[in-house]
């Protein structure tokens, strides 16, 4: 579905990614690890056309979008929950999902969207006339999420859900991403929390300063010594 | 003797009013897309030449006038934005400064070398007409402007409140990355929004055309005019451009009665330092953390 090839990314005169590859099947769940600054953020950003990389092919379905605009890049279908959620403070829940489906392949699918995001998360119902700026960390998560699924993503790229949020609700999150995917999303799931992310991938890349140095099953990497001991502390 | 105090306030208010909406567009314009628009005013006298050229050509009344040369402004807006200012987003203070600026100095020196540097009057067969309602004398033009101003910046309050695509540009303003990121075109709701603002200085510079008379020397000082408004008001704040509009357009109007006309700026920078002494972020602004 998705196949990245030999992508470089740039900073001026930083470089954050050197020659990454991976690819996402249909129906999958793909997990990017690897410590802070290793590039991860970078990658999505990028694939998401939010970076333009100097080199390198992103292929979505066939078509390499590498340099799109990301507005062209969601209408295909490229979904995003970025890190630290990035909803409209001051806008209330209703309006933040709404923004969601401005898309244009979403506009037919409006309210069917909305009944589904409802069914995931009951409480953003309840809170459809309140600002977003006044929900808790986890209610923001689940905002953000519930926006980007308004678009009607086929494939949605998850950036650190976890981060800043309680356990207990990390837990429920990482469940939403797995229903999810069971109903037939492919995920992009990047995350510090390495032991769950891995449980939950069935592919997985390890990203350590800008390149991908370890990839396999999420079962095997749990396995590997490396993984072991420089992410999950054994 | 209060009667006429009265009046003054009241004249006051009703060209506050049209002063609120040309620092409307300003207003929305920096709250957006985080410019400054250092031509506003000039494009609020190009707008005065327009419906002077539309009176004196067709006849046509500026309060008629105003709508035709709001959307030529959108559409002059949106292009510019498109084309020029888009890529200046973002880049250093002092670069869209002298872009914008630029803009001005052309813009006053084309209308400069096409009518002359002489104020050039609209006169309307109403304009000496009023409404006597007890002690109060209300000027006919004045009162159908203060209207008209009232009328478009409740259409652009709605539409930002009540429409999604108003709403999305809400939505760039609230959070820039979350735009992007749910693939909202920004560089397309920028162009609107710069549409959007200029409209409102096309139809306000319209507006004034009916109680002041065009001359290119007008463009810095509404400039100025319209920045001092917005920031009495509060950057970026919508009713606070009005409520700025109104407050300049009082002080000025009793500044003119009480001292000397040629006094009246004088009041409104008093009112500026003030408000930047007492309250930074204006009268209707939000406190940044």
């Amino acid at each position: 579905m998705l196949s990245v090839r030999d992508l470089d990314v740039y900073y001026g005169d930083a470089q954050a990614l050197a020659g990454v590859s991976f690819d996402v099947a249909e129906g999958g769940i793909v997990a990017i690890v690897g410590a802070n600054g290793a590039g991860k953020t970078s990658l999505i950003r990028t694939v998401a056309g939010m970076n333009r990389p100097t080199r390198g092919r992103i292929a979505f379905h066939g078509t390499d979008i590498a340099g799109w605009p990301s507005h062209r890049i969601c209408n295909l279908g490229i979904g995003q929950v970025a890190e630290g959620r990035q909803v409209f403070p001051t806008l209330s829940v209703g309006e933040n999902l709404d923004m969601g489906a401005m898309l244009p392949r979403a506009q037919g699918k409006r309210a069917t969207q909305l009944e589904r995001v409802f069914a995931l998360f009951p409480i953003l119902k309840e809170r459809l006339r309140q600002t977003a700026g006044t929900l808790s960390g986890g209610e923001q998560q689940m905002l953000a999420i519930g926006r980007c699924l308004m678009g009607a993503p086929d494939l949605v790229m998850f950036d650190e859900p976890s981060l800043g949020l309680a356990p207990a609700i990390v837990k429920d999150v990482l469940r939403t991403i797995r229903e999810l995917n069971r109903e037939g999303l492919t995920c992009v799931l990047v995350e510090q929390n390495v032991a769950l992310s891995l449980k939950l991938a069935d592919r997985a890349y390890v990203l350590e300063n800008g390149r991908v140095t370890l990839t396999g099953t999420g079962a095997e990497l749990l396995e590997d010594d490396r993984v072991r001991q420089a992410y999950l502390g054994m | 003797m209060w009667t006429i105090y009265l009046n003054v306030v009241l004249q006051g208010v009703m060209t506050g009013l049209i002063y609120g909406l040309m620092a409307l567009g300003l207003s929305v314009i920096f709250g957006v897309v985080r410019v400054v628009n250092f031509a506003h005013g000039e494009f609020a006298v190009v707008a005065m030449y327009a419906a002077f050229v539309l009176f004196k050509i067709y006849g046509l009344d500026p309060l008629i006038a105003m709508a035709p040369i709001a959307l030529a402004f959108f559409a002059i807006g949106f292009i510019l934005q498109m084309g020029l200012v888009n890529s200046f987003v973002g880049r250093a203070e002092h670069e869209q400064f002298i872009l914008l600026v630029g803009l001005a100095i052309i813009l006053i020196n084309a209308v400069l070398m096409i009518f002359g540097p002489d104020a050039q009057p609209v006169n309307l067969p109403y304009a000496f007409d009023s409404y006597l309602i007890g002690p109060l004398i209300i000027d006919k033009v004045r009162v159908y402007a203060a209207i008209a101003a009232v009328a478009v910046s409740a259409g652009l309050f709605a539409f930002f409140r009540h429409t999604r695509t108003g709403t999305a540009i809400r939505a760039c303003a609230d959070n820039l990355v979350g735009a992007a990121v749910i693939g909202l075109n920004v560089k397309r709701l920028y162009a609107l929004t710069f549409g959007l603002g200029l409209a409102c200085v096309g139809a306000a510079g319209a507006l004034m055309e009916t109680i002041a008379d065009a001359a290119p020397s007008l463009g810095p000082a509404y400039t100025l005019l319209a920045f001092t408004i917005v920031i009495v008001g509060g950057l970026g704040s919508m009713s606070g451009a009005l409520v700025g509009g109104v407050l300049i357009g009082v002080s000025e109007a009793l500044a003119g009665f009480l001292i000397a006309p040629s006094m009246k700026s004088m009041f409104s920078f008093a009112l500026l330092i003030a408000v930047l002494v007492l309250r930074p972020q204006g009268l209707m602004g939000r406190r940044v953390a």
